[in-house]
Order: structure tokens, then sequence, then C-alpha cells
């Protein structure tokens, strides 16, 4: 499903990630984890296509296409969703009409249709219970007021309502009590299937606990320095990074 | 002969054509003389800095017109509101249109002002009203000199007017370059409650120059809401100078929206004579090419426990220039004032330029006074974050710049003028999107 080769970026001439080499396939869920400055959520951002990040090396591969080129609004048209870390707040467009939009112009992309207004409530009713959230939310402004939990549980809620086969969630742990953490757990684990992938990017062991990973990787200084199942977390949290670095030397 | 001379030794005929007797000669002749002294306005004044009218002063006007030019419903049946009832006062080339109008005397007067200026039963009211709100400037006492024709609406205590009241005032360019002058009289009574929109429509692609001047007066507990729409061809040009006089506990608000014509000049002048007064002067500008838009407005404070609030957002693109003066004048006695003056930018392209100044001369000491100004692009973060949707860049863009001018439109009171102003909004930024906001 996803190919990263050789892929180093840099952002304002800086040097972030020098090779990353990534493999998921449909079905999967891997875990990155990393000290702060690893270069986590650059990789986030790269894959999702953000500008400002310039990619000088490698190709990115998602279902044997490269995307290496492609805009942001072109890979999510193929399927990519990234889950921000800090997502942006638009005053004026409603949770509703954004999502609307969302589907509308990916189903333009793709030589469809809208999706029909029946349709579309019924969409937004599930995928709003599915994730606990309030009906009255649904009309305020995209993440205008919204505490960090309500947040990452809207994050949550547009991938329901996009349904990608990649996801990317960027520390979707970050910023939620445990009440939270796993309503947003219980939403990833419903949309999990054989046809999709989740990509977890997340600092902290805690959030495996829910969303259990097939993959671990650790990435440090830019690269992935290791490898292996979910038990190399549970290690992590117990030995902390350094016991990584000592490894490597 | 400049335009400013020929104005001049026209003014002899044009009184002419007017009864003897009437007190308005002395009021105009006078008018006269002020214009004459002061003349156009020119850059060197400092309220004039930014916007020039050298280039539209060159042209060869017409300020007689000669008669009614017929227009035919439907062609101009775009610039009306749809869907809802309305009264209607309707001129061409400044003459009216009885076929287009829908006016009324019933309870309420929705009429011409040359009537109003003409016939006796109106005197007092002219005479209370008339004039008194002007200011001194070149331009409005221009209008004044030359003042004739108009809608005159008058209000009568406690009376809520039951449909929104449209005035427009269309150019046919049969005359091949146009210099109107409109004079516009509101009168609300006490209590009495209207709403008015009004808009200037070149149906040509002549010059044209019209220098409008309105005077509305809101009497105790009345309420006034105007709505200006300036949507007009990129050969017209316009300087509209509104004054609203207020007495206490009345609310007026204006929204303008500018989207057309070549330059366009809004001077906004609100005075609270009396307490627990309520001022709303809102704006949206979305301008592009070479266009001009210039917002001049002053809220004046003179009596206790009032309130302000403005707020005015522009978009602009290509090589166009914006210029946003806003005053906030607080008298000694204006104590425990809420106000607030919101003044926010985008400039899309790196041609384009806004001049934004807020000025606020506060004597009062027991008052609260802010103001915020922002210039900026449009949030690149906020884009990336739609186009990681499958949102592509035009619709991201544009669902910014929508996002950004909405909470001016949510202060529209009329359902149907706010969907139409969604939609020239949308027509400005060149995409449609699939809901309303």
């Amino acid at each position: 499903m996803l190919q990263i080769k050789n892929v180093h970026a840099s952002v304002e001439g800086k040097s972030i990630l020098k090779g990353i080499n990534l493999e998921v396939k449909a079905g999967e869920v891997h875990a990155i984890m990393g000290p702060n400055g690893s270069g986590k959520s650059t990789l986030a951002s790269v894959i999702a296509g953000k500008e400002e990040f310039e990619m000088t090396e490698g190709e990115i591969l998602l279902n044997a296409a490269d995307i290496t080129e492609m805009d942001p609004e072109e890979r999510a048209h193929k399927g990519v969703f990234l889950s921000f870390q800090y997502p942006v707040s638009i005053p004026g467009v409603s949770v509703t009409n954004f999502i609307k939009t969302a589907i509308n112009e990916t189903r333009k992309a793709k030589g469809e249709g809208d999706m029909p207004a029946s349709e579309m409530l019924k969409m937004i009713k599930e995928k709003a219970e599915l994730l606990d959230i309030d009906r009255k939310f649904l009309s305020r402004s995209l993440n205008e007021g919204f505490s960090g939990g309500e947040k990452k549980r809207n994050e949550i809620f547009q991938m329901a309502m996009l349904e990608p086969k990649l996801a990317i969630l960027d520390e979707t742990d970050s910023g939620l009590d445990i009440d939270a953490l796993k309503v947003v757990a219980n939403g990833v684990n419903k949309l999990k299937n054989k046809d999709n992938a989740v990509v977890l990017i997340t600092h902290y062991q805690r959030l495996l606990d829910y969303i259990v990973p097939d993959f671990v990787h650790v990435l440090m200084d830019g690269k992935i320095v290791k490898s292996g199942t979910k038990e190399l977390a549970y290690e992590l949290e117990e030995k902390g990074y350094d016991w990584i670095k000592e490894e490597l030397v | 002969m400049d335009l400013k001379d020929k104005l001049l030794t026209s003014h002899i005929a044009f009184e002419d054509h007017l009864k003897a007797d009437s007190p308005l000669h002395d009021l105009r002749a006078n008018a006269l003389k002020v214009f004459e002294a002061k003349g156009f306005p020119s850059k060197k004044e400092e309220s004039w800095k930014y916007t020039s009218l050298k280039s539209l002063l060159k042209e060869e006007y017409n300020i007689s017109p000669r008669g009614e030019n017929a227009i035919e419903f439907k062609d101009v049946k775009q610039y009306f509101l749809h869907n809802v009832d309305t009264y209607k006062i309707v001129f061409i080339d400044g003459v009216y249109s009885s076929y287009l109008s829908e006016t009324t005397h019933d309870g309420i007067d929705v009429c011409l002002l040359s009537s109003a200026l003409d016939k006796s039963k109106y005197s007092p009211v002219i005479e209370a009203y008339f004039n008194k709100a002007a200011k001194l400037e070149g331009l409005t006492q221009l209008n004044t000199a030359f003042a004739k024709e108009g809608a005159y609406i008058h209000i009568p205590k406690n009376k809520e007017v039951d449909k929104p009241i449209e005035i427009i005032y269309f150019s046919t360019g049969n005359e091949a370059a146009m210099f109107s002058q409109p004079r516009n009289l509101i009168v609300a009574d006490e209590n009495a409650h209207v709403q008015i929109i009004e808009r200037h429509q070149s149906l040509s692609s002549n010059a044209v120059l019209t220098n409008a001047v309105t005077e509305i007066f809101a009497n105790k507990r009345a309420m006034v809401d105007y709505y200006k729409i300036q949507n007009d061809a990129l050969s017209a040009s316009l300087v509209d100078s509104t004054f609203i006089e207020q007495q206490r506990e009345s609310i007026c608000s204006v929204h303008t929206f500018s989207f057309g014509g070549q330059i366009t000049r809004n001077n906004l002048h609100f005075k609270q004579e009396g307490e627990h007064c309520d001022s709303i002067l809102n704006g949206i500008t979305i301008i592009g090419e070479k266009q001009h838009v210039d917002h001049n407005t002053l809220v004046h404070h003179v009596a206790e426990n009032c309130e302000s609030h403005q707020d005015y957002k522009g978009i602009f693109d290509g090589s166009s220039t914006g210029v946003f003066n806003g005053k906030i004048y607080v008298e000694k006695e204006a104590q425990k004032l809420d106000a607030f003056q919101q003044n926010n930018n985008i400039l899309i392209s790196d041609k384009a330029t806004i001049n934004a100044k807020p000025q606020l001369e506060i004597f009062a000491d027991d008052v609260k006074c802010s103001h915020g100004c922002t210039i900026g692009q449009l949030d690149n973060d906020a884009l990336f974050y739609m186009r990681s949707r499958g949102i592509g860049q035009k619709e991201a863009r544009a669902l910014l710049m929508y996002a950004f001018a909405n909470n001016v439109l949510e202060s529209v009171k009329i359902p149907e003028l706010k969907s139409r102003i969604n939609k020239l909004i949308a027509d400005k930024i060149g995409v449609s999107l699939g809901f309303e906001l």
C-alpha cells in the first residue's frame, strides 16, 4: 500500500529526514515513535504533501503509484488522510459544511457527482454517533473554541467520513485524557479493515494499548533506527530512548 | 471648460426651472458658494490622500439629464430583489420611472424628493430636516446646490414598515458620459422601523460619475437598517456621502457591499445625539483589477451610554487599492460608551494595496473603545488543512475568503438580500460552492 523509499526531506534548508525506508501493507497498523525533534511530524507532512517541506531525495508510492510530485488534494483523492497534531481552526465554516465540501470535491475529482443530501446526512449522523459527537457540535465553526479532545475527535470524524486508504495519525493522543483517548481509539479501530492501513505517530506508548500496532518503528535524527513488534513499544516505555542510542553505538 | 466651471455656470439655468419663491433658493445659492470656494477635493487634503478624482474629472460629462429613457423591466430584473415584496423608488438617468417603481402614501411616505421639495404638505419635514445633517464639504454642498431628485422616505411614529424599500438609480449610457447627483432624505419618527436597500447601476460601458448624498434622521427609539449594494459597472464611479443623526435609544445600521465600480468613495458619518444609541457600520469589499474603494467613516459620540460597532472586511486582488479611514470621536460628555472598530484586510495579489488608518479621539474618561486593524494574506496552514482533505487549492482559497467575509453577512436582516450578496461574493471570488455559509 505505502512504500517510502530513501526519502530525504528538509525545511527552510535544514535537513530533517535523512533516508527513510518504510513499507506498509493493507490491513496493517504501524506505529512510529521517537524523541522530540526526530522528524515524526515532518514525515507525516511529507507523506501528505505539505509544500513547506522539500523532498530532496527518494520517492513515495501509494498502491504502486508515485505520489511524490502530487499536490496535497491529489494525494487526498488517492486516499491519503492526515490527522493533524494541531488541527487548524477555520472560523465561519461549519464542521458539516467543511466535510460536505471535502467529500464532494473528492467525488468531483473522480468524475462522480455530489453525494445526495439524504445520503450525506445519514452518513454524518452515523459517524457522529460512532465518535460520540453531539449533533449541535456539527454546526459550530470548524475547530473554533474546541478543546484538545474535541479537535482530535473531529479529526477522526473527518477520517470516518472520508474513508481513506491510508490514515496517518500525527500525535493523535497528545492533549487527551484517558476517556477522550478511548473514544478516539475506538473510532479508529472501528474504521480499520483489511483494505486500509494506519500509521500512528506517537510519542507515548499509551495509545498503543488501545490501537494495537502490527509493527513499531523508532525514528531518531531523521532515520528509522529500529523496527519491531508491539513489544518494542513496551521496551521503550521502560528503558527510554537513550537505550536505543546506546544500542546503536 | 472644466467640470467645476461647467457646473457653476449651469446653476442659473438649473434654478430657473424651480419655483421662484422657494426657500430652497437661498439654501442652494449658499451651497454653491461653498462648492465654488472649496472645489473638488484633491490629494492635498488629508482625507483624500489616497483617492484621486483627477482622472474622473477629465471626462466630458453631461450634467443635465434630458428626459426619461425607457428601460424594459426584463432587462433590469436582475438588479431587484426577487422572492420578497418591496417598495421601489427607481430613477433612470436621474428621472423618476413610475413604470419600474412602487411608491406609497398609505400611512407612510415612500416617494420622490422632487415632490417633497415642491408640495407644501411636505414643508414641515423639509424645513426641519433637509440639509440639516449634511456637512459643509465641497462635494456635499455641490449636491445640495443641485439637489432636485431622489428618494423621500418618511415613516411616522410607531410605524413598522412591512416591506423593505429598494432605491435604484439606473444610468442608460444614452447620454455618453453622465454626471449625476441624487439626493435622498429619510426621516424615521419615534419608534419607526424601516429597511432600505440602495444601489446605483450603469447599464452601459460609458463613464458615469455619481455624487450622491443621503441624510437619515432617526428619532427616539427608531430603527433604520440601510444596505448599500455597490456592484456597478467598471466604468462607473461613485462618491457617496451618507449622514445619519440619531436621537436617544435609536438603532441605525449601514451595510456597505463594495464589489464593483471603478472608483468608489464612501463617506459615512454617524452622529449620536441622544443617550442609549446604537450605531452599526459594516462593510465587505471584494475588488480586483484596477478598482479602488475608499471607506471614510466617522462615528461622533455626544451623549452617554451609547454603543457603536464597526466591522469592515476587505479582499483585494489584482492591482486594486483600498483605503479605510475610520474615526471614532468621543466628546467629553459621552461617558459609559462601548465602541468597537475592526478592519481586516486580505491581499490576494502582491500588486494590491491597502491603506488603513483607524483613529480614536477620546475626550471622555469612562469609556470602552477598542479597535483592531489587520492586513494579511490567506492562512497557509488553513489552506494546507483543507487541501489535505481533498479540497482543491482554488476552492480552498474561496472557502477561506467566504469564511473571512461571513460574519459581516450574518447581521443582514433580509434573508433574500443575504443570499443575493452571498451569490455576488461567489461570483467575485470566481467559484460556486455547494452550500451557503
